[in-house]
């Protein structure tokens, strides 16, 4: 039983957490890909840039959560989607819309999109410094531990605020999107263009707007993983830089250019991290007596140790296109 | 005032005219179709005038009013629809999501155009849950067709929409045509089945090497000689 537990908090709650992240981050880049067909590098410093803004705005205005019985931080999170999507919008005029007014090959936009990460890094680092920061500025992180009724159930399982939070964002996130994309005129049009840009002009859709909506969407996403993620653990520059590979591993396993594609391949991603680092020795502690020397004996039994965690999600990519050349969902072929 | 007339117009993509002096006259109630042999620029004179590449030298008038180079979104704003020969439907969006990114412009049309498609398309109601890519050529003409109309135009640009059906689809799809022109949309299309189509058209215009070779009704085009010989084939 015990070990049920163990097993539920290190993987199905820790699983989640990570799964919604990638999904949420990898949505971003899936969006941006069928929208404009180009891989945006700069996807992970634009969450980065959102949870700074929440650092921000919570470091200004402490205890503004407390009325709500909420984080401050999360108080303070539409603020920032709207402040980073209007860096997406504005990113997109200065640095993307003249290389789209030429007609540049797609690799073009992938290297400015580089570009633009390195600047958003370097600008993030200029004012945050480079260590890590609570999120949690003026309020405490709650951690619930649920104990369960079961007779010999010692370890209760746990999970803390910012989790509980975000699985809530992140079902508000993927119902709302689903509902834009399928109910709304805009979200619609978004997947006509995405379908078939000529004749998304030729029926009179205004496509430079699908294109600006499709970065508001893509910067206030951003700054809810960026957010959720670094009220998990802290904030830090250089945080969501190392989720970027993870995020385009997560949007091509799910299906490039495919939204709900980008959920699930998140998720499938997330799961397979923290299955991989999972020490599963813990679970075979009621077989002790029964298991074979060597497996009896052994304290790690992790398919792979934490430092080579980054290696999962690429294993996991090359299987799944072995597999499935278009992702779990029919994707784009770019 | 005619609907839509083409005066002396030249043009082609990145310098190359293919058009070299093409003149075009249509009435509002009326069907053209424009046939000639492969190149002849059919297909660039529609692209033309829906403002998909350069008009370097003469005029569009749509009722008058010039048009040539204008964007196309600006065009179905004026009331020109076009469905272009290939790629003409969104093949994840259902047949009722292609008809309303038709009347994008229009939002507050969208069920009373969506009806009149329905009538004017039966086949479209049963299957406007179903994703366009799934549908059958002739099917997905009817979507391209219904989506262009969705916009309410006065001029409908169909490029080759019979191209790749069968003769029983080629002959619904012109039916489909003629009742669509019937309710008031003048029609200007491109096609490969000359002589069907010369039969339904009220105008006929054949281009050989883009300019106009022989320009008069479908009817009297079909009962020139020199036409059958040289374009239709005998």
């Amino acid at each position: 039983m015990n070990e049920l537990v163990f097993f539920f908090n290190y993987v199905v709650v820790a699983g989640s957490v990570t799964g919604s992240i990638y999904a949420i981050g990898a949505v971003g880049v899936t969006l941006v890909f069928s929208i404009m067909r180009f891989a945006h590098f700069a996807h992970a410093d634009m969450m980065t840039f959102g949870a700074f803004t929440v650092l921000l705005l919570t470091t200004a205005f402490p205890g503004a959560g407390a009325a709500l019985g909420l984080p401050t931080a999360v108080v303070m999170l539409p603020l920032a989607m709207l402040l980073t999507a209007a860096l997406a919008v504005g990113i997109d005029k200065t640095f993307y819309k003249p290389l789209r007014a030429h007609g540049v090959k797609p690799i073009v936009m992938v290297i400015a999109s580089l570009g633009v990460t390195l600047m958003l890094q370097g600008l993030i680092r200029l004012f945050a410094g480079t260590s890590g920061e609570s999120l949690y500025v003026d309020d405490r992180k709650e951690i619930f531990r649920l104990a369960l009724p079961f007779e010999g159930a010692r370890a209760p399982i746990v999970v803390t605020e910012p989790q509980v939070i975000l699985f809530v964002l992140t079902i508000v996130c993927v119902v709302g999107l689903h509902l834009f994309l399928s109910r709304s005129r805009l979200g619609k049009a978004m997947r006509a263009m995405s379908d078939n840009p000529d004749l998304a002009r030729a029926s009179g859709i205004n496509t430079n707007l699908i294109v600006a909506v499709t970065w508001v969407i893509v910067g206030a996403l951003a700054a809810i993983a960026g957010t959720l993620l670094s009220l998990d653990v802290t904030f830090k520059p250089d945080l969501s830089f190392f989720l970027l590979l993870p995020i385009f591993a997560a949007a091509i396993v799910g299906g490039v250019g495919h939204p709900y594609g980008a959920i699930a391949g998140g998720f499938v991603v997330g799961f397979a991290e923290t299955l991989a680092v999972f020490n599963w020795s813990v679970l075979l502690r009621p077989f002790h007596d029964n298991l074979p020397e060597w497996l009896a004996s052994a304290d790690s039994l992790a398919f792979v140790g934490t430092e080579y965690k980054i290696v999962v999600p690429f294993v996991l990519l090359v299987a799944i296109l072995v597999w499935r050349p278009t992702g779990i969902f029919k994707g784009k072929v770019i | 005032m005619p609907l839509l007339e083409a005066r002396d117009v030249y043009g082609g993509y990145g310098g190359m005219n293919i058009l070299n002096g093409v003149n075009m006259t249509l009435e509002a109630d009326q069907i053209g179709v424009i046939v000639g042999p492969n190149g002849a620029g059919k297909s660039t004179m529609l692209k033309a005038i829906f403002g998909l590449l350069v008009v370097t030298q003469g005029e569009i008038l749509l009722r008058g009013e010039p048009i040539h180079n204008l964007p196309p979104h600006r065009l179905v704003q004026q009331g020109m629809g076009f469905v272009p020969q290939e790629h003409n439907v969104f093949p994840s969006l259902t047949v009722k999501e292609n008809l309303q990114m038709g009347a994008f412009l229009k939002p507050g049309n969208v069920k009373r155009m969506l009806k009149q498609i329905y009538d004017f398309f039966p086949p479209l109601y049963d299957k406007r849950h179903q994703p366009a890519g799934e549908l059958s050529g002739g099917q997905r003409q009817m979507v391209a067709m219904g989506r262009a109309l969705m916009a309410e135009p006065s001029v409908l640009l169909l490029d080759e929409p019979t191209a790749g059906l069968s003769p029983l689809y080629m002959h619904e799809i012109f039916a489909q045509v003629k009742q669509v022109n019937s309710a008031g949309v003048g029609i200007l299309m491109v096609e490969q089945n000359a002589k069907q189509a010369l039969a339904i058209a009220d105008k006929g215009f054949v281009l050989a090497a883009g300019q106009n070779r022989f320009t008069d009704t479908g009817a009297a085009l079909l009962a020139d000689p020199e036409v059958a010989r040289s374009f239709l084939g005998g």
